[in-house]
């Protein structure tokens, strides 16, 4: 058996590690020979669909970022932190990254839940925050954050733009069901769409609300209810894996043919399903990032991501690889802001969260604008299914784009209230075709 | 009937002042007698480390909160290990207390009141729930502890207009009996608290282990016939010990409430649970020192391990437990126990 002085040896090692990340906690004043980012993203479960890609895309972009000298002269680094383990861990994260590793962005996160843990965290620690995924409406609706923000859109225009497209297109459906994940984003997504519907389109009946079990992989039963009840529209903002079970079980049965989907959420799941995902349903990519979009405003900038990532990693980008970059940008935009407004100096924590305040940076695609709020104004682009001889998986086609500021609640507003007040001359109005 | 010979083959390292038969014959508790003097000691130098850990580094103060609060949710495993029995469903009662915090915090306000109400909330629920799931032993008691931890998560996630769903409940900070207190000198009081609790709880059980009740939950472990024969009902032996553990996950619930300040309804589910065992059979069940050693190990292990290695922290959490069931079947407890008191395994 060892003997007693390994094991004190241990203990002081043990303790010695406890006790060594104190020493790294000084916060530097001056400019930093590196800027630490710590994101939080799932590297685990079932929801690292999202965070291995937009981890790999962080990496990329900090690499190509760091090559071409860093931002404002300071190189990046980032810090990965798993999501999966669950809140506790992540609250405990969040102030380890903060406290001892001296990070001085934190982005964070792809779970609401996630989000609604730790944004309180970036008033406390006072530490600018950006929320580079997760779609909840409560951050910015219940509460005002001064270090936080959002540099993409959340779940009201990432629900209504499909919901406004449906009603475009086929404007005559009569009866709607909706099959969604039994947790937080399942039932708020779909409390949204039924105040938009209620509110564009009165009367429109609902046969089904199913919630499968979070991580279920048979649905054999709702579709054979679906089957039964011919909705002429099902609703679904299930992601990942669970999408795309359900569509190949759904299509298998041919529910595609009686139904039309609307899958806000598909984007991240159509390389996996291929050709097996049904043409002419409704697609949406929580934002306006598609591999074809049609006309990007800066092409050059769009193509050499997505070409750079395909190049790397042998596979297409997915939004949470544009989520991140977004993210990304805008750190970068806001820290060049705020250098210059201090004539080259480096900013504190509170300059760096008011040049976020109302900032425009420049995506590939478009712009996005962060509110007064801290909400980002990103654009949505809805489509059908579509094949066509550039992507071996699906990709949408006659699409519309509707600008975020259209179709966000405003600042102060509830979007369940706002949604209620929407007219139906609104599908007309909203959005145009690209 | 008593056992005449036992002492023969168990040399009195304690002077026992009862003549009861049958204890100390299990691996687990053996250790547990060379150790008794030692263990205030031992208590006080790891409350002493914990304090100097949370001093030093100030995000760590949140780590071992969090630590100190599953130790005291893990003496509830521990007692009931005693008698053999592992529960694979205790989460419910860490999220019982845990969410009885995040609903009645804006309505009582004060974090002394909500941990007694979250006690004895946790409590009576532990007594109903106990009523029937202590008619069954091993893993009939587990898969029962299971179902009702899985129902509890079940309602948590599903009553989503109430609950929120698995985006939590957020705990704003509450007065501490009737402080208001900023965020640092909050975090210090909860601290200070989990510590002050896990020393007055620890020392409640020790007590407890040590008197007759305590004592026959070993003997529902080794022979339950031979308990009813001396007249001693095993149901409320264990029962009482399981509305205890029910108790303490409470407790433990409502400071894991306090710390991270979110609750979510993963605090239910069977992981939750499984870490509880988890933390029980790293820490050992030999004392009460064991759970909170297992649970610091536990919380720094986890931490350093995702620090290090974000895609394989739960290999090396895994790996851990391998080493410890292989190598120390006592657990960290054992390990101390045979480097100090020279025997025991």
């Amino acid at each position: 058996m060892t003997a007693s002085l390994t094991r004190r040896e241990a203990l002081a090692a043990g303790f010695g590690t406890v006790l060594l990340p104190a020493t790294l906690s000084a916060q530097p004043a001056q400019k930093p020979a590196e800027l630490k980012i710590g994101v939080t993203t799932f590297l685990s479960g079932p929801a690292s669909v999202f965070g291995v890609p937009s981890r790999k895309a962080c990496e990329m972009l900090v690499e190509q970022i760091n090559a071409a000298g860093g931002v404002a002269g300071v190189p990046l680094r980032a810090i990965f932190v798993d999501e999966g383990p669950g809140t506790d861990h992540l609250v405990g994260e969040f102030r380890r990254l903060v406290q001892s590793e001296g990070v001085q962005v934190m982005f964070q996160a792809i779970s609401s839940g996630s989000c609604l843990a730790c944004t309180p965290l970036s008033r406390e620690l006072q530490r600018v925050t950006i929320l580079w995924d997760c779609g909840t409406q409560r951050i910015f609706e219940e509460n005002r954050w001064d270090y936080a923000f959002r540099t993409q859109g959340y779940g009201t225009p990432e629900v209504l733009a499909p919901l406004l497209y449906l009603l475009r297109k086929k404007p005559d459906f009569r009866t709607v069901a909706v099959i969604n994940q039994d947790y937080a984003w399942g039932r708020d997504s779909w409390e949204l769409w039924k105040a938009g519907m209620d509110a564009l389109k009165p009367g429109v009946r609902v046969v089904a609300e199913m919630f499968p079990r979070f991580g279920s992989t048979d649905f054999s039963t709702e579709i054979t209810r679906l089957l039964a009840l011919r909705p002429d529209v099902i609703l679904s903002t299930s992601w990942g894996g669970e999408l795309v079970t359900l569509v190949r079980q759904a299509t298998e049965r041919r529910l595609h043919e009686r139904s039309m989907f609307v899958l806000p959420v598909a984007e991240a799941s159509l390389p996996t399903l291929g050709r097996s995902m049904p043409e002419g349903h409704i697609i949406g990519t929580r934002g306006d990032h598609w591999n074809n979009h049609p006309a990007p405003a800066n092409p050059q900038l769009f193509n050499g991501f997505v070409n750079a990532y395909r190049q790397k990693y042998n596979e297409w980008p997915i939004y949470p690889c544009h989520h991140m970059a977004q993210a990304l940008w805008a750190l970068k935009a806001a820290l060049e802001k705020a250098v210059a407004a201090k004539n080259g100096g480096w900013p504190s924590d509170a300059e760096l969260a008011n040049a976020f305040r109302g900032l425009t940076f420049p995506t590939p695609t478009s712009t996005i604008t962060l509110r007064e709020d801290g909400q980002g104004l990103e654009d949505q682009i809805v489509g059908l299914s579509s094949f066509n001889d550039r992507f071996p998986f699906s990709v949408p086609k006659e699409m519309m784009l509707y600008t975020g500021a259209q179709i966000s609640a405003p600042v102060g507003q509830k979007s369940t209230d706002w949604l209620k007040t929407l007219k139906p001359d609104f599908i007309q109005s909203a959005g145009r075709s690209i | 009937m008593s056992g005449p010979d036992h002492r023969s083959a168990n040399p009195p390292r304690e002077a026992s002042l009862r003549g009861d038969p049958g204890t100390g014959r299990g691996g687990l508790d053996r250790p547990r007698h060379p150790m008794r003097k030692i263990e205030p000691v031992l208590a006080i130098l790891l409350a002493a480390a914990l304090i100097a850990a949370a001093i030093a580094a100030p995000w760590l103060r949140f780590v071992l909160t969090i630590a100190l609060a599953k130790g005291i949710a893990v003496l509830g495993i521990m007692l009931l290990l005693r008698a053999g029995q592992v529960s694979f469903g205790h989460a419910l009662y860490v999220a019982f207390g845990a969410y009885i915090v995040a609903f009645l915090a804006p309505k009582l306000n004060d974090a002394v009141v909500l941990l007694a109400v979250a006690a004895v909330g946790a409590g009576l629920l532990g007594l109903v729930i106990g009523l029937f799931v202590t008619r069954y032993r091993q893993i009939f008691f587990g898969m029962l502890n299971l179902a009702m931890s899985m129902v509890f998560y079940s309602l948590l996630e599903k009553l989503y207009h109430i609950t929120k769903g698995s985006d939590g409940i957020r705990v704003e900070i509450p007065p501490v009996a009737g402080q208001v207190l900023d965020r640092v000198a909050y975090e210090w009081t909860i601290f200070g608290i989990a510590l002050g609790l896990a020393l007055v709880l620890g020392l409640l059980l020790r007590l407890y282990l040590a008197s007759p009740m305590g004592e026959a939950l070993a003997g529902i472990k080794t022979r339950e016939t031979r308990l009813e024969f001396m007249g001693v009902p095993a149901r409320g032996v264990l029962l009482s010990a399981y509305v205890i553990s029910a108790v303490v996950g409470g407790i433990g619930g409502a400071l894991i409430a306090m710390t991270s300040r979110h609750v979510t309804p993963l605090l239910a589910y069977w992981t939750g649970s499984g870490e509880l065992v988890f933390i029980a059979i790293l820490g050992g069940a030999g004392g009460v020192l064991g759970p909170f050693l297992g649970a610091a190990a536990y919380e720094l292990v986890r931490v350093y391990a995702a620090a290090s290695f974000a895609d394989a922290w739960q290999l090396i959490l895994g790996s851990v437990l391998l080493l410890v069931i292989l190598f120390a079947p006592g657990g960290l407890w054992g390990m101390a126990a045979r480097a100090i008191g020279g025997r025991g395994r």
